[in-house]
């Protein structure tokens, strides 16, 4: 626990210009909704980019209205090239998982209320955190570039596999400009989050309020630290990562090539490099990257549903170790990825163990939900259907991976669409729905107005049988050996499921277009929702408790709000109802049985 | 709401498990001789995670169904045995689940990759290059000639780089864009990458594995079922990925001799 006396804040005055105050602002909460906006961005494209893709491959010689100005080479006459899918997808990963999945739940929501929660008027290194989201959105600018240089963006899949990635561009298009902007762009996102990590692990270890001892955190804190201790020691090894594959290009050096590489019938001037030194580089990465996405969906889905259900979780500890477990665990498991790479065979059940072991705290964390939920007073709104709906996304995703773990199963199923089903439910779907149920539950502290709750729910209602209809039959088709990054289906065995891919292309449209009725609503509910009050779901948390809707500039008024209680008192009987704050100094009389 | 919203959980998750218990997509038939434990284990995998699936959906539903409208004066419950019963549960029924999922998985791993292929299984070499896949046998020999990477020449149609006019073992080499093989005879696959990765994956035989650049990996299997399969790649190697393939002939001992005599006949 922390005083946070005067000499322990980075105090620093309001800005009074419009560009401080909007554009290179230091306060957290303008930081963390510029980086909820750049996801906003992102995800749109990521999402056009995936209806490209899925009309593609139900209907390969569509032609698709304006495809041609985005590329004149790859959509000529607007029917897109089988390179041009690759470079699509290739997007559409990186930007979904680096700039809408890193950033919205973790940077976005961890930067506007991590602060508030553990009571501090700003994070350490205001600095830092501003040049954190300005390094991430270059990155961003340079990952977009890449559309429109040469011959437009690497073909090569978000994992960049090498030596395709790193022999440059006799390797097919984009491998050459395309590549190294990917990287570099890769490199500085990652400088973003090393930033931003410091600034997390020391605003819950050095700025916590008076009373606020870790265990007084609320469960979105603890999910946002042990994403930022992940993201310290995952992005440390992408970024030298990234800079050894541009050096491949641009200095001549070989450490994803290995030697006699022959390319049109030339052969390659790289030697002495390993292919499997990439996949062991990346999937160290790539895997705490998976727990970076969904783990502060895991503590935003736990925190509304708590509010909701009018109950603490069946034990906040069991919640924090299976969060913490699931962060140690997933350094050790990324060899998963890699079972039939040309790994020695052995590392392969080296690595299955610990990927079958992650079940435990997984399960245990879908139990204590369920358990909570059991005998609770359930409110159903948009925050909770969400948070309910990435529970069931949670499971469905999460049983796959019983397969994936088993090197002698992944030999039928790895890189086929049962993975892609697979990290979609788990990774994507569940973690978009986290940030869902942070938005409905959030935006009225972010904006001082409510979100409208009809179209909340009919957002809910389309995306959640939407996703399923989409990516359940993901799994079908991965069954039947369907395998993943072909722009079309021409072996024998794939034509059966032709119809299968069309369903799930209308399912995809129709899923997407459903994501309008959400930005029409967060676009009106920002000017013309009904009025917020200070603590509208009659929470506990130090968000709700701010002087005002919007919570000022210093986020308390300044004064240093003391913490008097666990973060969760609900169901008890107080003067405010069935909850207490938890800087409300009143005596707490009834126990509950589970504590 | 909340009762509409249990039903449909309930329903997508017993519509999603119809497929599966009808096969209606599954695996091929499988053709080889270590096929059966990956199915079984596939199979009980599927009833194991199956099962979860389903148990945690139906609570889910059950829960929201009956604790989302509650009445105002309604007590807050705790779940009989509390957190540290389900702990429990998880490590003892998950833990052990997954453990004897382990356990045998890796028996059947084990049984692919660590026993050495026999003496007398048929060495075949695979070359995946974009976008196309092709195969040397050695020829009466035995040997296979050096490879020569700066002397492959598409034009020259020497795919694999070999020379025969001064390697003694590459002259009766016999490169060949299909791969056929004699049914019920061991073949020990060697495993060359010409550029970047690839992966050469059949499913009814139940193999699937990577081409390492700059390093040669050899699996070995046996088809047990004469017939005519498709070789796809399965890692993505540029814009031609989803067209390399090649196609696996499963063929009696005396068609396969006889193609063999065919191919070396055309080199």
């Amino acid at each position: 626990m922390h005083d946070m006396s005067a000499q322990a804040v980075q105090h620093h005055a309001p800005p009074t210009s419009f560009i401080g105050k909007h554009v290179f602002s230091l306060d957290h909460k303008v930081i963390g909704k510029q980086y909820y906006a750049l996801a906003l961005v992102a995800v749109v494209i990521g999402m056009v980019l995936s209806w490209l893709m899925r009309i593609h491959l139900a209907w390969p010689s569509a032609k698709i209205p304006l495809l041609h100005y985005l590329s004149a080479n790859g959509a000529a006459g607007n029917v897109m090239t089988p390179e041009y899918y690759l470079q699509l997808m290739t997007m559409h990963g990186t930007i979904m998982v680096f700039f809408v999945l890193t950033t919205a739940p973790f940077a976005a929501f961890g930067n506007y209320f991590l602060p508030i929660q553990v009571g501090a008027e700003d994070m350490p290194f205001p600095h830092f955190n501003m040049m954190s989201f300005w390094v991430t959105f270059v990155s961003f600018l340079v990952m977009i570039a890449s559309f429109f240089v040469g011959d437009g963006p690497t073909l090569g899949g978000w994992t960049q596999y090498a030596p395709l990635s790193a022999i440059g561009p006799a390797s097919g298009p984009g491998q050459g400009m395309g590549v190294v902007l990917w990287a570099s762009s890769i490199a500085i996102f990652c400088v973003g989050q090393l930033l931003g990590s410091l600034n997390f692990i020391t605003t819950t270890l050095d700025m916590r309020t008076r009373g606020m001892s870790l265990w007084r955190l609320p469960l979105t804190a603890w999910a946002w630290f042990i994403t930022s201790v992940m993201g310290l020691t995952a992005f440390a090894v992408l970024m030298p990562a990234c800079i050894l594959l541009i050096l491949d290009h641009v200095a001549g050096t070989s450490f994803f090539v290995a030697s006699n590489l022959v390319i049109s019938d030339q052969v390659q001037p790289h030697s002495g490099g390993s292919t499997l030194l990439w996949q062991h580089l990346f999937w160290f990465f790539g895997h705490p990257e998976v727990y970076i996405a969904i783990v502060p969906g895991m503590g935003i889905v736990s925190h509304v549903l708590i509010t909701n259900m009018r109950r603490p979780l069946l034990s906040h500890r069991v919640m924090v170790y299976s969060m913490g477990a699931l962060a140690v665990l997933s350094y050790m498991v990324y060899g998963h990825h890699m079972f039939v790479s040309g790994m020695n065979p052995f590392s392969s059940l080296a690595f299955s163990f610990p990927t079958l072991i992650i079940t435990i705290p997984s399960t245990i964390v879908v139990l204590i939900w369920l358990g909570s939920l059991y005998g609770s007073k359930l409110r159903i709104n948009s925050a909770s259907l969400f948070s309910l709906g990435f529970i069931s996304m949670f499971i469905s995703g999460g049983v796959s991976g019983f397969f994936l773990a088993q090197p002698s199963i992944d030999i039928m199923l790895h890189a086929t669409y049962f993975v892609v089903g697979h990290f979609h439910l788990v990774m994507a779907v569940a973690a978009i729905f986290g940030i869902f149920a942070g938005t409905y539950f959030w935006f009225p502290k972010m904006t001082g107005r409510m979100m409208n709750e009809t179209l909340g729910k009919i957002h809910f209602w389309l995306s959640f049988v939407g996703a399923y209809c989409i990516f359940m039959p993901f799994h079908y088709l991965g069954l039947a050996g369907n395998v993943r990054r072909y722009q079309a289906f021409v072996d024998d065995y794939l034509q059966p499921l032709l119809p299968v891919h069309k369903f799930i292309t209308v399912a995809a449209l129709v899923t997407g277009a459903a994501q309008l009725v959400f930005l029409y609503n967060l676009v009106y509910s920002r000017f013309r929702g009904e009025r917020a009050a200070d603590n509208p779901w009659q929470a506990t948390s130090l968000e709700w408790s701010t002087p005002t809707t919007p919570p000022p500039f210093d986020n308390f008024g300044g004064q240093h709000p003391v913490v008097y209680h666990d973060p969760y008192q609900f169901g008890i009987e107080a003067s405010t109802g069935d909850y207490v704050m938890q800087n409300s100094p009143e005596e707490i009389h009834t126990v509950r049985d589970e504590e | 709401m909340g009762r509409i919203f249990a039903v449909t959980i309930l329903v997508i998750a017993i519509g999603s498990a119809i497929p599966i218990l009808r096969h209606t997509w599954w695996m091929p038939q499988d053709i080889s001789t270590h096929g059966a434990p990956i199915d079984e284990q596939m199979s009980e995998t599927m009833a194991e995670a199956g099962i979860c699936f389903l148990a945690s959906q139906i609570l889910l539903a059950a829960f929201i169904w009956k604790f989302s409208n509650p009445k105002p004066d309604s007590k807050i419950k705790t779940f009989p045995g509390g957190a540290s019963g389900l702990v429990i549960a998880a490590f003892l029924l998950v833990g052990t689940e997954v453990l004897a999922l382990g356990a045998f998985g890796a028996k059947a791993w084990a049984k692919i990759y660590f026993t050495p292929a026999a003496a007398n299984a048929l060495p075949v070499q695979a070359q995946a290059g974009q976008f196309a896949f092709y195969f040397r046998y050695p020829g009466p020999d035995g040997k296979f000639g050096p490879i020569h990477p700066d002397m492959v020449s598409e034009a020259n149609q020497n795919f694999y780089g070999i020379d025969i006019n001064n390697d003694q073992d590459a002259k009766d080499d016999i490169v060949t864009a299909e791969m056929a093989i004699p049914v019920n005879r061991e073949v020990n696959l060697l495993m060359h990458s010409k550029d970047v990765g690839h992966s050469f994956f059949v499913p009814e035989l139940r193999v699937q594995q990577d081409f390492v650049p700059g390093l040669d990996v050899a699996i070995h299997f046996t088809a047990t079922k004469i017939g005519r399969y498709e070789i796809v790649c399965t890692q993505l190697c540029g814009l031609g990925h989803y067209n390399m393939k090649a196609y696996l002939s499963v063929m009696s001992q005396q068609d396969y001799d006889d193609w063999l005599k065919k191919e070396a006949a055309l080199q």
